[in-house]
């Protein structure tokens, strides 16, 4: 599946809605569960992870092209990218902690764990074996997070409505939000062989 | 002068869940009849095993969590219905009673019962027999008895295909409306459909937006994308699941704008899902993808209370 | 926090009473994306014991010695570390379960669990309690796999361990080896094992008033 195949809106399509990260890859499953149960700080978390993942697909791309694979040290990969992806969320903590105070503070703890989000470290090796370009793994990260927000806001909306339901006592929490994600899993099959 | 001192609601109707529900089995009448009529005993079996399995299904949940009984506000009989008339009539019994042992058990009572479902059971649980049993869920057999036939049955008796979709050109718009054509149970007689709808509509207990926007809908984009609108309205799932599905009070928006904006949504995803997706059908999944979104509608498209102050962010 | 002058206690922490996949809720991601079949649990499962293991030893042995400051990017290097051995011998001795784990076995380096335990327990504690710690949380992780792997290659194939178990009469519930069908086995497990819980604690609690009374 390449850009120039299909062009970018269905690039978007098979990398947001098609291969969605939670529903499909399974990757970012944590914070999903985590962060969902309030629309504001899983809309925030959304958009940090957006930003981290476009950032770390271009970094991890550069490394991987022009350091490792020259040296051939192509096994050493994820080292590298997890230490990428560690330099670059306190680095935008830095950053955010400077000039968006107020966000800063409303992501709070969410911020440091998306070092630990699978999708991240999931996306940058995806595209390395889908064998992207440069212009394609940025994409593909981007797009990528913005299907992690989508399914996460879906959630949070979808939490918060249940949030005074009577649901048995030994599944309030990650057991009945497990099942959620596996119902809206289900329709996201509709979703299935819109990109050929 | 003898004043009676009582707490509010002063007026009530006589509305209730079961009225409600009662209402709806009215107009599922039609519909129910006229597949029986036209696919013959085994339909009428699976719609049997289907609702008898509904109603079993919460009654054994509620006993066992200890919680009240409610199979009396005859909600699971809906259910149980409308997942059989979602079924072709070539299924295997334990694919009703799978489905709605699910969708009772699954997707209602586990949520908190009645009210507290997102997503329409019914369809979860026609998707998730779709999903796991591929094979079963589409074949579909031609009609034993047609009303007013225009075309010759053909010597075969069962079609393994999705539905007239993929066959469209072979019918006449007569055979799509009256329901001579291979499909699920229910969803064939536009006809009986229609007369629900009406019914429903003169009762008050549903709303025109939400079905004629959605049909509408998926005509305008079916005629965008090249294909013939009325048949696209039509043909599959559309008027069955406009007019029974998509109102569902729990897994639909409350408010007005919530609802055309959900109703356009899911004729868009129909048309979407028909023309390029991997499945013939779309309107399954496109309820079942609206009903995530409907949360986030009914929280964006709430009306302000006369006399409040926007809140300043 | 377990007793620290038992082994036994600290491995059965690790395997029931704070198991990851079922009472700490870590490492999901693993635990619904590679549970298909039981057999791809397993190889998960010994995968991640062995970083575990690896892990907690090595940060246990320089605990003394890695600055506060820079514990986390230390302990990441450390995992990484173990990871890449992992990967390296799996892809030479069993190419099989190194393809069918695809990217979920780089992936082990962000599993909540070893990161977890290493800052709660191995950052801590001696380096034989860290090792136990290491495996009891790594053979409750693989047998959590198993459970939720098994149900789903059982309903959704009909075999166990690739072992027809049903019989030539049962139709497979395909959506069990798909995605929805690992959350939904996934979160019903953990419900009921919740339930459980529950109840043993009621029960336990009841027995204690009683005995008070």
């Amino acid at each position: 599946m390449r850009l120039n195949d299909v062009g970018i809106f269905l690039f978007f399509v098979n990398c947001a809605l098609v291969n969605n990260f939670i529903f499909s890859r399974f990757l970012g499953n944590c914070p999903y569960l985590g962060v969902s149960n309030k629309l504001s700080t899983a809309t925030g978390m959304g958009i940090a992870v957006t930003f981290v993942m476009g950032l770390s697909s271009l970094f991890a791309y550069i490394v991987y092209t022009y350091l490792l694979v020259p040296l051939e040290l192509q096994y050493l990969e994820t080292i590298a990218f997890i230490l990428i992806i560690a330099a670059l969320v306190q680095f935008v903590e830095m950053f955010m902690k400077k000039s968006l105070p107020a966000l800063y503070s409303a992501l709070g703890i969410y911020l440091p764990l998306i070092t630990t989000n699978c999708a991240v470290l999931g996306v940058t090796l995806v595209n390395i074996k889908a064998g992207y370009n440069m212009i394609e793994s940025v994409l593909s990260g981007v797009f990528g997070a913005l299907g992690f927000l989508l399914a996460i806001v879906l959630m949070a909306g979808i939490r918060e409505r249940i949030e005074h339901s009577d649901i048995p006592e030994a599944f309030k929490g990650f057991p009945i939000c497990l099942i959620i994600a596996g119902m809206m899993s289900l329709a996201f099959f509709g979703f299935q062989g819109l990109v050929k | 002068m003898k004043l009676r001192v009582a707490a509010a609601p002063h007026l009530v109707t006589r509305e209730s869940t079961r009225m409600l529900m009662l209402d709806v089995l009215i107009a599922l009448l039609p519909t129910t009849a006229a597949g029986i009529y036209l696919f013959g005993l085994r339909a009428a079996w699976v719609l049997c095993a289907s609702v008898v399995a509904a109603v079993v299904s919460e009654f054994l949940w509620q006993k066992l969590m200890k919680r009240p009984v409610r199979v009396g506000d005859l909600s699971a009989v809906v259910t149980g219905l409308i997942l059989g008339l979602n079924l072709p009539s070539t299924v295997p019994l334990w694919i009703p009673v799978l489905g709605s042992a699910m969708a009772i058990i699954l997707v209602k009572e586990l949520f908190g019962g009645i009210g507290h479902n997102f997503m329409n059971p019914a369809m979860f649980a026609r998707a998730f027999l779709l999903a796991s049993f591929p094979a079963r869920m589409i074949v579909f057999a031609l009609p034993e008895r047609l009303l007013g036939a225009s075309q010759a049955l053909s010597g075969v008796d069962a079609v393994a295909s999705a539905t007239p979709l993929v066959m469209q050109g072979n019918w006449s718009y007569m055979d799509l409306l009256l329901g001579n054509i291979p499909g699920t149970i229910g969803e064939v007689s536009k006809i009986a459909i229609l007369i629900g709808f009406l019914y429903l509509l003169f009762v008050g207990t549903i709303r025109w937006e939400i079905p004629v926007l959605f049909a509408g809908s998926t005509a305008l984009l079916s005629w965008i994308v090249g294909a013939d609108p009325l048949a696209a309205v039509l043909s599959g799932g559309v008027l069955f699941g406009a007019v029974f599905m998509a109102t569902d009070y729990a897994t639909s928006p409350v408010y007005t704008a919530g609802k055309c904006i959900y109703a356009i949504g899911c004729g868009i995803m129909v048309v979407v899902i028909r023309q390029y997706g991997n499945y013939p059908e779309g309107v399954t999944f496109a309820i079942l993808l609206m009903n995530c979104v409907t949360p986030l509608l009914d929280r964006f498209t709430v009306r302000r209370v006369y006399g409040t102050v926007k809140k300043h962010a | 926090m377990p007793k620290k002058n038992s082994m036994r206690s600290i491995f059965l922490n690790g395997v029931l009473t704070e198991n990851p996949t079922f009472r700490l809720v870590l490492g999901t991601c693993p635990a619904i994306a590679v549970t298909t079949n039981a057999m791809n649990g397993v190889g998960m499962g010994i995968a991640t014991t062995f970083v575990l293991l690896g892990s907690n030893i090595v940060i246990s042995m320089l605990r003394n010695f890695i600055p506060n400051k820079v514990r986390i990017p230390a302990f990441v290097v450390v995992i990484c570390t173990f990871v890449t051995i992992i990967q390296l011998m799996m892809q030479a001795f069993v190419p099989a379960l190194y393809d069918a784990l695809g990217i979920f076995l780089p992936l082990i380096v962000v599993n909540c669990i070893i990161l977890a335990r290493a800052e709660a327990f191995a950052c801590k504690n001696g380096v034989l309690a860290s090792a136990v710690d290491g495996l009891g949380m790594g053979v409750g992780f693989t047998l959590a796999l198993i459970l939720i792997g098994g149900i789903r290659e059982v309903l959704g194939a009909g075999t166990f361990l690739g072992m027809n178990v049903l019989g030539a009469g049962f139709e497979p519930v395909l959506l069990m080896i798909l995605p929805p069908g690992g959350f939904i086995v996934y979160g019903l497990a953990l419900g009921i094992i919740n339930a459980i819980g529950n109840r043993r604690s009621k029960v336990t609690a009841a027995g204690k008033e009683g005995v008070q009374a």
